[in-house]
């Protein structure tokens, strides 16, 4: 029997497969994630959102929004600018910003690696991604935050899996898997020493597809770049990447025209493109359902090992 | 669409990881760059089948150790709803995590391993389940394939089980019993081959089906944050922010304000500006009064015809959850939903020995790490709670210890 494993455990139930999966939003994410978003206006004397630019951290604003209506989102949108980040993006923040009447505060990596806390990486695979965390913690320090909004989901990789709605970090915005505080019912316990800080994630229990389904349902903008677009790329172990100034390329690596766009927003040097020709919401929802890679699969980043997102959390990566 | 979160709970070597992992190749949850970094592992690792348990280990030292640590959460969906698995340990030394798990959820999966069927560790899992009212069990006797699918063998787990659910189960808790093979897809989520002898349904139709009558529960709004903007077009508006916690609120009720006990009625229930009628449990809206009345955080709008007592000295059962060991005189910060006071133990009166159901009242001084007992405890301020067997939604709360800072406890009112 063993000897037939391989097959016997590949059997799929095809009935459920071919059923189309309804793009319903489940409504309960979104009071749950409101919920967490006044408990932290709540119980905090200097919260920020934590604002990339992506769909997730723009769902968070959007929540954010609907949590403090009529009233004005009562913290500010802090964006640690890689200058590496798509344009689009940038002018997107921009745009958010002043359309929602929030505060918008920018601090730039590029700052850190002047002031020598930061050293740029070099080769090919050269990302500032790693160097975030530095500004981060800058940030973090100088404007005294005690908890930060951030935009990660559960579902996008194994260490996330395990990460509370409210996961505190030490003086050095570390993370302990062990030292977690158990999360009972819907009861958040913020409280901290000095110098220490919360990590916040009202979007936890959300999957990509509920995170589209959402941004569908509040027919919200986003970034251009996540629709289909020409754009100029070169491919690279088996992915394409968006050819920049940024971008440490060998001489073989021609770039060429290709139809694109992007699953996940992070800086030009780690985010891979893929082929598609989606253009409306649906196409991309579309498009997520039949999906053959995963979405962290276009991070670049996280391919450099297996544990890397767990190493990087223990560094206080967000 | 509606959430199902389910809690799972078996011992170190019952294949639970291989069970969730089967559920989630087996609904298509699993992307192409997933299977085949699993195909790379599962090589790597010397296996010749996909050993689906390493979708779900996560943590660096759990892949060291072999088992899971702590809880994680799991996200698949069908056409019909989204499913949501808190996946908790089974060690013994973990019940802390197994509460924790199970804390939100509706139903238990309890996974058995047909060739050693009851352990100690089955006996915990039915008592958490009980403890946290969780509506519905679903006993998972896994590895059917090693006992020959002997409908004789899942026959006499199931009735070992009975027994035990016959002691803890509470008036209207469900108990289903699947018989299964998590390695080679028996009874998950198609019927099994191998066992014709079953007539049930295989585990996610039974998941599917699972569905539960509201009971009607007591109005209760606990307020998290007062909304006043203080703009032109808002000058004046008080708006109280909050989650329902149980019940339903509509325009133009009469409410009354805990604990000041002032009354008013309803003016408007708002989501970001859309005016709603009623709202019910698990909402997240902003309510606004026709009067104008003191509310602010950690007080709670109730209906005056059914109010929950405004308690000072609460019974509850704990489970403790720290390795400082509770302490019969001890102040802790008491947090019930998101009310608080300071609140100190008057008194450990019994502890439960769990895997025997029994009661110890005799030389009783602490209560250590995962194990459960009853107390009396004082608070400051007057807690608004319901017991937790009438209206769970409202009837649990945590302690905290203020050096700490760590969440220490967590007790249900009695």
């Amino acid at each position: 029997m063993n000897m037939n494993t391989l097959e016997i455990n590949q059997e799929v139930n095809t009935e459920i497969s071919q059923l189309p999966k309804h793009g319903f939003f489940p409504r309960e994410l979104e009071d749950e994630a409101i919920y967490i978003m006044r408990e932290v206006a709540a119980q905090f004397e200097k919260p920020a959102l934590l604002f990339s630019g992506g769909k997730d951290s723009i769902t968070l604003v959007r929540l954010a929004q609907k949590a403090f209506y009529p009233g004005k989102i009562p913290f500010p949108l802090v964006h640690v600018d890689t200058g590496h980040n798509f344009p689009e993006t940038v002018a997107f923040r921009d745009w958010l910003a002043k359309e929602t009447g929030a505060e918008l505060i920018v601090r730039y990596v590029q700052d850190s690696i002047n002031q020598g806390k930061a050293k740029e990486e070099t080769g090919k695979y050269a990302s500032r991604n790693a160097l975030q965390t530095v500004t981060l913690l800058d940030a973090i320090e100088e404007f005294k935050f005690d908890a930060c909004i951030g935009g990660a989901r559960r579902d996008e990789e194994k260490a996330r899996a395990k990460e509370r709605i409210f996961s505190v970090r030490d003086d050095f915005g570390q993370w302990d898997s062990k030292r977690q505080r158990p999360e009972l019912f819907d009861m958040l316990n913020g409280r901290i020493a000095i110098g220490e800080n919360v990590r916040v994630f009202p979007i936890s229990n959300w999957t990509e597809l509920d995170v589209w389904n959402y941004i569908k349902e509040e027919k919200m903008a986003i970034p251009s770049i996540y629709y289909s677009h020409q754009r100029q790329v070169i491919e690279r172990d088996g992915m394409l990447w968006a050819d920049s100034e940024h971008l440490n390329k060998d001489a073989d690596e021609i770039p060429f025209e290709a139809t694109v766009r992007f699953r996940t927003v992070g800086d030009m040097t780690c985010t891979a493109a893929v082929a598609s020709e989606a253009v409306e919401l649906d196409d991309i929802i579309g498009e997520i359902l039949s999906a053959e890679i995963s979405e962290r699969g276009a991070r670049i980043d996280d391919k450099r090992s297996e544990a890397a997102m767990e190493k990087r959390k223990q560094q206080g990566y967000f | 669409m509606d959430i199902l979160r389910i809690a799972t709970a078996g011992s170190v070597d019952d294949g639970k990881s291989t069970l969730i992992g089967r559920l989630l190749y087996e609904t298509k949850s699993i992307t192409k760059d997933k299977i085949e970094a699993l195909e790379m592992a599962s090589k790597r690792k010397g296996l010749d089948f996909l050993d689906l348990s390493l979708l779900t280990d996560g943590l660096i030292a759990e892949r060291e150790q072999g088992i899971t640590i702590d809880v994680a959460n799991i996200y698949f969906s069908t056409p019909q709803r989204k499913y949501i698995i808190a996946d908790t340990p089974g060690h013994f030394e973990y019940t802390r995590n197994m509460v924790t798990g199970a804390s939100n959820t509706k139903v238990s999966m309890i996974l058995i391993d047909a060739r050693n069927g009851v352990l100690e560790q089955t006996y915990r899992h039915f008592f958490i389940a009980s403890m946290l009212r969780i509506p519905k069990v679903i006993v998972c006797v896994n590895k059917m394939d090693l006992v020959g699918y002997s409908e004789e063998k899942f026959n006499a787990i199931k009735a070992d089980i009975q027994a035990i659910a016959d002691k803890v189960s509470f008036d209207g808790q469900e108990v289903t019993f699947i018989p299964m093979s998590s390695l080679y897809g028996q009874n998950i989520s198609i019927q099994a081959t191998e066992m014709p002898w079953y007539a049930g349904q295989p585990l996610l139709a039974e998941l599917e089906s699972t569905s539960f009558d509201e009971i009607k529960k007591p109005a209760r709004f606990p307020v998290q944050f007062v909304v006043r903007p203080k703009t032109e077009e808002f000058h004046d508006y008080r708006g109280y922010a909050g989650k329902i916690a149980s019940g339903s609120f509509s325009v133009g009720e009469e409410v009354t304000v805990l604990p000041t006990g002032q009354t008013s009625k309803i003016a408007t229930i708002e989501k970001f500006g859309t005016q709603l009628q009623t709202a019910g449990a698990k909402e997240s809206v902003v309510i606004t009064l026709e009067t104008d009345v003191d509310v602010s955080r950690g007080n709670m709008l109730v209906k005056a015809h059914n109010q929950p007592s405004q308690l000072k000295e609460i019974t509850a059962r704990i489970c403790w959850m720290d390795s400082q060991p509770l302490v019969s005189g001890k102040t802790y910060m008491l947090q019930h939903g998101i009310n608080d006071s300071k609140a100190k133990v008057v008194s450990l009166s019994s502890k439960i020995d769990v895997v025997n159901q029994e009661t110890i009242e005799a030389g009783v001084t602490e209560l250590k790490l995962n194990e459960i007992g009853d107390i009396i405890i004082k608070t400051a301020k007057p807690i608004f709670a319901d017991k937790y067997a009438d209206n769970p939604a409202n009837g649990a709360f945590i302690l905290i210890d203020d050096q700490t800072n760590s969440t220490v406890g967590v007790g249900f009112v009695l």
